[in-house]
C-alpha cells in the first residue's frame, strides 16, 4: 500500500501512464460512438433514441464509480494516512461530477420521446440528482480547506457519508416502484440484445479509461501545485 | 492496539452504521417512496375515490378500447395479479401499445374506474432491435413479469 505512497514514485508512474490511458480511452470512446450512432439496428419500440444507451450509461456508471472511488481513498486517507489517498480523491470529484451530470441530461433527452416526460422524482431520477448534489458539495468542501496545503479531513469524512447514496441510487428500481426501468446488466446476465450490448461495453472501456487518464492528469497538476507551494514558502523562509 | 488499527476500526464501525441506517430508512419508505400503485398494492391500500395518485402496470392485451371521439381511450392496467380499469383522454406517447408498461395520474372514480389525467410510457429493462422483435415477441411476453409483485 504504501508503496506508491511516494510522490515522487507515484509521478514516475502516472507520467507514462497517463497517455497509455487516454489515448487508447480516446480510441474506444470514439469508436463506440460512431458504431453505437451509425451501426446498431434500431429499437423495437424507441427506436433511434436507443441510441443514447452509449453515453447514458457509462456515464451512470462513472459517476457512480467516481464516488465510490472518492470513499474508498477516503477511508485510505483517513486510517493509513495515505499522503497521495487525499489527492486521489480530489482528482476524482470534477470528472464524477461531470459524468453524474452528463448522465442526467441525457437521461433527460431520453425520457422526453420514451417516457413522455423531461423529468420525474421517482427514486432512480432523484437518488442520481442527490449523487450530483453530493459531489458539488464535496468539490466546495475540498476546496475550502486547499489553502492550508493539507487536505481536509472534512471532505474525506464526508466522501464516506456520502457513499451511501450508492447503493441507494443501485437498488431504487427494485426496492420502489420507479418510471425508471429495472437494471438491464446484472450480474446473472443482461436483458440487452448483443447488437447494443457490445458497443455498450466499447462505450464503458472508453470513457473507464479517458477518465483513469483525466484523474491522473489532475492528481499530477494538484502534486506540482503543492510543489510549487513548497518550494515558494521555503524560498520566502530562506 | 495502534492508532492505525484504531482509526480502521472506528472506521469501519463508521461504515456499518452508515449502512445499516440507510437499509433501515429504505426500507421505512418501502411504501411511501414508490412512484406509483400497482393495481394489487392499489387494491391492498384502500385509497379512497377522489386522492390524486398514480398507478402502474402493463397495459393488457387486447384491452384498449378507443372511442369514437378519437381522444377518449379505456383500458386495463395489469400486474402478475391483479387488474385495474383506467379511462383517460388525451393523446396517448408513442410508447403507450399493449404489452408494454404505463404510468397514469390520476384518481379513483367511485365506480372503481382509475381516471387518468396524464400518461406516461414505462420502458421495461429489454433492449431489442425492431427485425428481431418481429421474428420473436416472447420478449414482449417477457415484459409483464417485469412489473413486480
Amino acid at each position: 500500500m504504501h508503496r506508491f505512497a511516494n510522490p515522487a514514485r507515484f509521478l514516475r508512474i502516472a507520467k507514462p501512464l497517463t497517455p497509455a490511458l487516454f489515448w487508447p480511452g480516446l480510441l474506444l470512446t470514439l469508436i463506440a460512438c460512431i458504431w453505437g450512432l451509425f451501426f446498431t439496428p434500431t429499437e423495437r419500440l424507441m427506436g433511434d433514441t436507443v441510441k443514447i444507451l452509449f453515453v447514458h450509461v457509462p456515464a451512470a456508471w462513472l459517476g457512480m464509480g467516481g464516488w465510490t472511488g472518492i470513499a474508498i481513498a477516503s477511508i485510505v486517507q483517513l486510517v493509513w494516512r495515505h499522503p497521495l489517498a487525499g489527492v486521489a480523491a480530489r482528482a476524482i470529484a470534477v470528472p464524477g461530477a461531470t459524468f453524474a451530470a452528463l448522465c442526467l441530461i441525457t437521461g433527460s433527452i431520453w425520457g422526453r420521446p420514451t417516457w413522455g416526460t423531461w423529468w420525474v422524482w421517482d427514486g432512480r431520477l432523484t437518488s442520481m440528482l442527490v449523487l450530483f448534489f453530493l459531489y458539488l458539495g464535496y468539490i466546495a468542501l475540498s476546496n475550502a480547506s486547499s489553502e492550508k496545503g493539507d487536505t481536509s479531513r472534512v471532505a474525506a469524512v464526508f466522501g464516506i457519508i456520502g457513499a451511501i447514496n450508492i447503493p441507494i441510487i443501485n437498488r431504487s428500481v427494485i426496492w420502489w416502484e420507479s418510471q425508471h426501468q429495472k437494471a438491464s446488466i446484472t450480474l446473472s446476465g443482461s436483458t440487452i440484445d448483443t447488437a447494443y450490448l457490445v458497443p455498450l461495453f466499447v462505450a464503458v472501456a472508453g470513457f473507464s479509461l479517458l477518465f483513469g487518464a483525466l484523474v491522473l492528469m489532475r492528481m499530477r497538476a494538484a502534486l506540482a501545485e503543492m510543489r510549487i507551494e513548497a518550494r515558494l514558502r521555503r524560498m520566502a523562509e530562506g | 492496539m495502534k492508532p492505525k488499527h484504531q482509526r480502521l476500526l472506528l472506521a469501519l464501525i463508521a461504515v456499518v452504521a452508515l449502512v445499516s441506517a440507510g437499509l433501515i430508512a429504505a426500507s421505512a419508505l418501502r411504501e411511501e417512496a414508490s412512484y406509483f400503485y400497482t393495481p394489487t398494492t392499489l387494491a391492498a391500500a384502500n385509497v379512497e375515490p377522489g386522492k390524486a395518485i398514480r398507478l402502474g402496470g402493463m397495459v393488457q392485451k387486447g384491452s384498449i378500447v378507443r372511442a369514437a371521439d378519437g381522444v377518449s381511450i379505456n383500458f386495463i392496467v395489469q400486474d402478475q395479479e391483479r387488474t385495474q380499469k383506467v379511462a383517460y383522454r388525451g393523446i396517448t406517447p408513442d410508447l403507450f401499445v399493449e404489452g408494454s408498461g404505463v404510468v397514469a395520474d390520476g384518481r379513483l372514480r367511485p365506480d372503481g374506474v382509475f381516471v387518468a389525467e396524464s400518461l406516461l410510457a414505462k420502458h421495461d429493462e429489454n433492449y431489442v432491435p425492431k427485425e428481431l422483435a418481429d421474428i420473436d415477441m416472447t420478449s414482449a411476453e417477457n415484459t409483464k413479469n417485469t412489473v413486480s409483485q
